[in-house]
């Protein structure tokens, strides 16, 4: 059994089957990643794992409780943080500043008035962040705007922000987007690194071959809202209904 | 019956003004992407193109006529205006008597300038910038324009009427078959010529080149601008064709209700709501909601209502406003995700 | 100390020192002298700075943090007067409780206005709380006015004997602090000044001190860094298990609670109250105020406050003949000239030099009078330490 377990889900928009029976299970401490082509469905799937869509029929279990009908927020607190493809970061805020929200919304949930004690006297805190950001090797900028960061920083920054929430499942859409060549190679030995160090399981959307193979333990192919296949990545590489929908067209 | 009727006519005057104002307002917000609070000084401008209009025609030599005296029995001074020596005597009297139809030819290249002064000096600077940033800026130029108004205008109305021939009441139930609706005729004529305004403004976007570009404009900025059409300067004609509409609105409105400098205020509140209501960026739906809630206001206003619900008048709008945006958040005929940030 | 920084102490201290010495620092200007028209130390306009500096910083938690910019603010400073004054009329004529209540009534208000007003963000946002607001007024001036006094509002008459307070018969009350009339004042004459120190004012000061002691310290909290958090991306933070509605609905009642001392204490000050006070024109002016001087910055709303209520007292009082005085070193032609150029800014015309000088603030100097300071300070040091001006400076 997989901390999250995805059956039997069908999502419609109008007269568009966006996913058709998806059945998805992804187990603890791997790195999973979901493939598939333009309009397969990969972001409709991920919208549903967090809240943002709900699912016209099938369940969605993480840990053994179901996430529909709850709200982002909810489910976040539940242990699981997303990634999104252009990253979302407080751009008002300082570097530091936007460590420290995650470490709070850790400490005390979703909303607490905590409006009496000043920010600097939340010694746990800003001891938290500061870890994270040395983690993510960006203790030097921790005074900078976070909308003057360079977008790999920005990146950098946002999967900080996730895993100061210390989360269970870490979902990356498109993490690599749009980057330059060197900029996807420190995403990927950070995503590495992190993989290594902490008992975290990650579930990652990505278009770039590359990113998958590097990462990926185990890939579900999806292709016109249902999953064609899920194995490993060697045993995909070579798999011909794959190479038919999908990576005929890429250079692998 | 006939009440209701009334009621409705009533509410088609002011109907037209929210409409008007509020087409304006979504033509801006629809190509420009600006939400301007300064619209409604636009309208008050219009209004005082009307009286300035009539204060031109007026303007006098003074002479001394022989035939008359006044009760001294000293010979009587009086005032010409220049109209009578060009025209004669009746013509000039009716050109004056009519100055408010004129001042719709008279307003429209003022307020085109008006608008193109304002988008280019003021508007365009602020594309870029938060819609907060856009509100609270023209928010400041609605208070210069008025002030300057007052300055000029002074703060009391100034009575505009229409033309002594069009200033009258007709039962409008005869030509329905029922009895005692009696409406004056500057209403109808407002309502016509609104009707015609906002005809022209939709035929306008519908049948030409230009309104083409425009439509794809809203619909799809950036596509349009990589397009590589000039969509700079069509945002600026389009400011000032929304400018003429609301000054038009204003010329005509004076004979409804005597301008003060604080007009265009009072409607832009209404008309905001009205856009809102309608659904922002939809041409349509801020024509609809602006005679719909019209006609509300003065169906709220009857004293069999006020009866039941007392005060129901004054808040009507706000309370249809309040519930259209919760239960229907993109207004009426709104599209997906306008402004929702 | 005080649980400050030495920045944000250093800032109150200065807050304190120039509200406690106002009746000072307001009257530079010898009584005899031509210039004692721009004093500004008499205690009617002294505590209105104070109020409006009170409605201004609770406007700012609102706009300044969460950039939720509400039309209708002064819907709750209307709901606190009234509260006020019904406190007066029937319990007692002492302000405290008339205080307490105003901040009670306005919070629950704002409970219900923002519970339905945040359902939306941007400009609906805006529309609905403006729409709320003129409801308010709407009702207050009509159909409210048994409770409200209609267009007149209401005023403390011989006829009202609050429950507490021992009043002769006929005696028309007035509004005390434990005895102490509000409108008693102590005179200091040194030489040609006159200095005047009103007991209202200094319970207002009392007031607006711990109001704005207390917003500071929620610029500062964890609570504070949520709420620039609503205004910087909403997305992020539902993502990272944050509830942003609650939120925001906290800083709406906060900052409506603000506008409601600032009604209540209206009322302490010269008990009376009209539906003018919710007019939307009103909420108008809390905005330009917080603008004007720096919103999101702790001091800006309480600067831009007192700007333009100095403004709308001293600027509408100049008239031709006082700019006939001015410019009477000129030859004829020019001075005329100039009373003529200046004449349309002054007097009744002040609201044109507001208008423009707001125009003129949200185009070059959208930090306010506070980044205009900032400016000026940078203009100073640069010769010093280039390093300075390249640091970002968070909200002071």
């Amino acid at each position: 059994m997989g901390i999250l377990e995805v059956k039997g889900v069908n999502k419609r928009f109008g007269g568009l089957q966006a996913l058709g029976d998806v059945n998805l299970s992804v187990s603890e401490n791997s790195v999973h990643a979901i493939i598939g082509p333009n309009g397969a469905g990969k972001s409709t799937l991920l919208n549903c794992l967090v809240g943002k869509l709900i699912p016209d029929t099938g369940s969605v279990m993480f840990d053994g409780q179901s996430v529909l009908g709850q709200t982002p927020y909810q489910i976040n607190q539940m242990g699981i943080s997303r990634v999104f493809q252009t990253p979302e970061i407080f751009g008002d805020l300082s570097v530091m500043e936007n460590m420290m929200i995650p470490c709070l919304a850790k400490r005390d949930g979703s909303f607490e008035l905590n409006a009496w004690p000043s920010v600097n006297s939340q010694k746990d805190i800003i001891e938290h962040a500061e870890q994270v950001l040395e983690d993510m090797n960006m203790a030097e900028k921790r005074d900078m705007h976070a909308s003057s960061l360079s977008r790999g920083d920005k990146r950098r920054l946002e999967i900080g922000m996730c895993l100061a929430q210390e989360p269970r499942l870490l979902l990356l859409d498109e993490p690599t987007a749009g980057m330059a060549r060197a900029d996807t190679n420190n995403t990927i030995d950070l995503l590495k690194e992190i993989k290594d160090q902490r008992d975290i399981t990650i579930a990652i959307i990505e278009h770039d071959m590359h990113v998958v193979f590097s990462l990926a333990e185990r890939i579900t192919v999806l292709a016109q809202g249902t999953p064609l296949v899920e194995d490993t990545p060697d045993n995909i590489k070579g798999h011909p209904k794959v190479r038919e929908a999908y990576l005929g067209e890429a250079q692998v | 019956m006939e009440a209701l009727i009334l009621q409705i006519l009533n509410g088609l005057d002011k109907g037209s003004a929210y409409a008007l104002i509020a087409l304006g307002l979504t033509l801006i917000f629809g190509t420009l992407g600006v939400v301007n609070f300064a619209h409604g000084a636009l309208f008050m401008i219009g209004a005082f193109c009307a009286v300035t209009l009539q204060r031109i025609l007026s303007i006098s030599r003074e002479t001394i006529d022989e035939t008359r005296t006044d009760f001294l029995g000293n010979p009587l001074k009086v005032d010409i205006p220049y109209v009578y020596d060009w025209f004669g005597a009746d013509a000039g009297q009716m050109i004056i008597n009519w100055s408010v139809p004129l001042a719709i030819l008279f307003s429209i290249p003022i307020m085109m300038l008006v608008g193109v002064i304002m988008e280019r000096g003021l508007i365009k600077h602020f594309y870029k910038r938060p819609h907060a940033d856009q509100i609270l800026v023209t928010f400041g130029l609605a208070i210069v324009l008025q002030e300057i108004i007052k300055a000029i205008y002074g703060a009391n109305p100034i009575p505009t009427p229409a033309p002594a021939a069009l200033d009258g009441s007709f039962d409008f139930g005869v030509l329905i078959g029922m009895e005692n609706i009696i409406y004056p005729y500057w209403r109808l004529i407002y309502f016509a010529f609104a009707m015609i305004t906002i005809a022209a403004v939709f035929a306008f976007l519908q049948f030409t080149t230009f309104g083409m570009v425009v439509r794809a404009g809203m619909a799809d900025r950036e596509t349009v601008g990589l397009l590589g059409i000039n969509i700079d300067r069509r945002f600026t004609i389009m400011f000032a064709i929304a400018a003429c509409v609301a000054g038009l609105a204003g010329v005509m409105y004076t004979p409804i209700n005597s301008p003060n400098y604080h007009m265009g205020m009072d409607f832009l509140v209404l008309s905001f709501v009205v856009v809102v209501v309608g659904g922002m960026g939809s041409l349509p739906g801020a024509v609809l909601a602006g005679f719909l809630l019209g006609i509300l206001e003065s169906f709220a206003s009857m004293a069999q209502v006020i009866a039941i619900i007392p005060g129901i008048n004054q808040v009507i709008i706000y309370l249809v406003a309040i519930i259209v945006l919760l239960t229907r958040p993109r207004g009426l005929m709104g599209r997906k995700g306008v402004m929702e940030e | 100390m005080l649980g400050l920084n030495n920045k944000d102490l250093r800032l109150f201290i200065i807050v304190i020192c120039l509200t406690v010495f106002a009746p000072f620092i307001l009257n530079p200007f010898p009584e005899t002298s031509e210039l004692a028209q721009f004093n500004a130390g008499y205690p009617d306009l002294m505590q209105r700075f104070i109020i409006f500096g009170i409605f201004a910083i609770g406007f700012n938690i609102l706009f300044g943090l969460t950039g939720y910019l509400s039309f209708g603010h002064a819907a709750f400073l209307g709901v606190g007067s009234y509260a006020a004054i019904w406190m007066m009329k029937l319990l007692t004529l002492n302000v405290i409780p008339a205080i307490l209540m105003s901040i009670v009534f306005a919070g629950l208000f704002a409970v219900v206005v923002g519970y339905i007003s945040l359902r939306r963000s941007g400009i609906y946002f805006s529309i609905l709380t403006l729409a709320f607001a003129q409801m308010s007024y709407a009702l207050a001036y009509s159909v409210l006015t048994p409770i409200t006094g209609g267009e007149t509002g209401l005023q403390i008459k011989a006829t009202d004997t609050p429950l507490l307070s021992n009043l002769a018969e006929g005696e028309i009350g007035r509004a005390n602090l434990f005895g102490l009339d509000m409108r008693s004042s102590f005179e200091l004459e040194l030489g040609n000044w006159l200095f005047t120190f009103n007991a209202g004012y200094y319970i207002a000061v009392v007031f607006m001190l711990i109001a704005f002691y207390l917003s500071i310290r929620l610029f500062r909290s964890p609570f504070g860094m949520m709420l620039r958090a609503v205004k910087s991306n909403q997305q992020r933070m539902n993502y990272t298990g944050l509830n942003s509605k609650p939120y925001t609905l906290a800083a709406f009642v906060i900052s409506g609670m603000y506008a409601g001392l600032a009604g209540g204490l209206m009322v302490a000050m010269d008990t009376q109250v009209g539906p003018e006070r919710m007019f939307w024109t009103a909420s108008g002016e809390v905005v330009l105020m917080s603008i004007l001087g720096g919103a999101g910055t702790l001091i800006g709303p309480v600067l831009g406050a007192g700007m333009i209520k100095y403004m709308e007292n001293i600027i509408s009082k100049i008239n031709d003949n006082i700019l006939h005085k001015w410019f009477e070193f000129m030859p004829d032609g020019i001075e005329d000239f100039l009373v003529t150029i200046i004449h349309p800014f002054i007097g009744k015309g002040w609201h044109l030099t507001l208008g423009l000088l707001f125009m003129a603030v949200i185009i070059f100097l959208p930090g306010g009078l506070v980044e205009l300071g900032q400016r000026i300070g940078r203009l100073f040091r640069r010769g010093g330490s280039k390093d300075t001006a390249a640091q970002s400076t968070p909200a002071e």
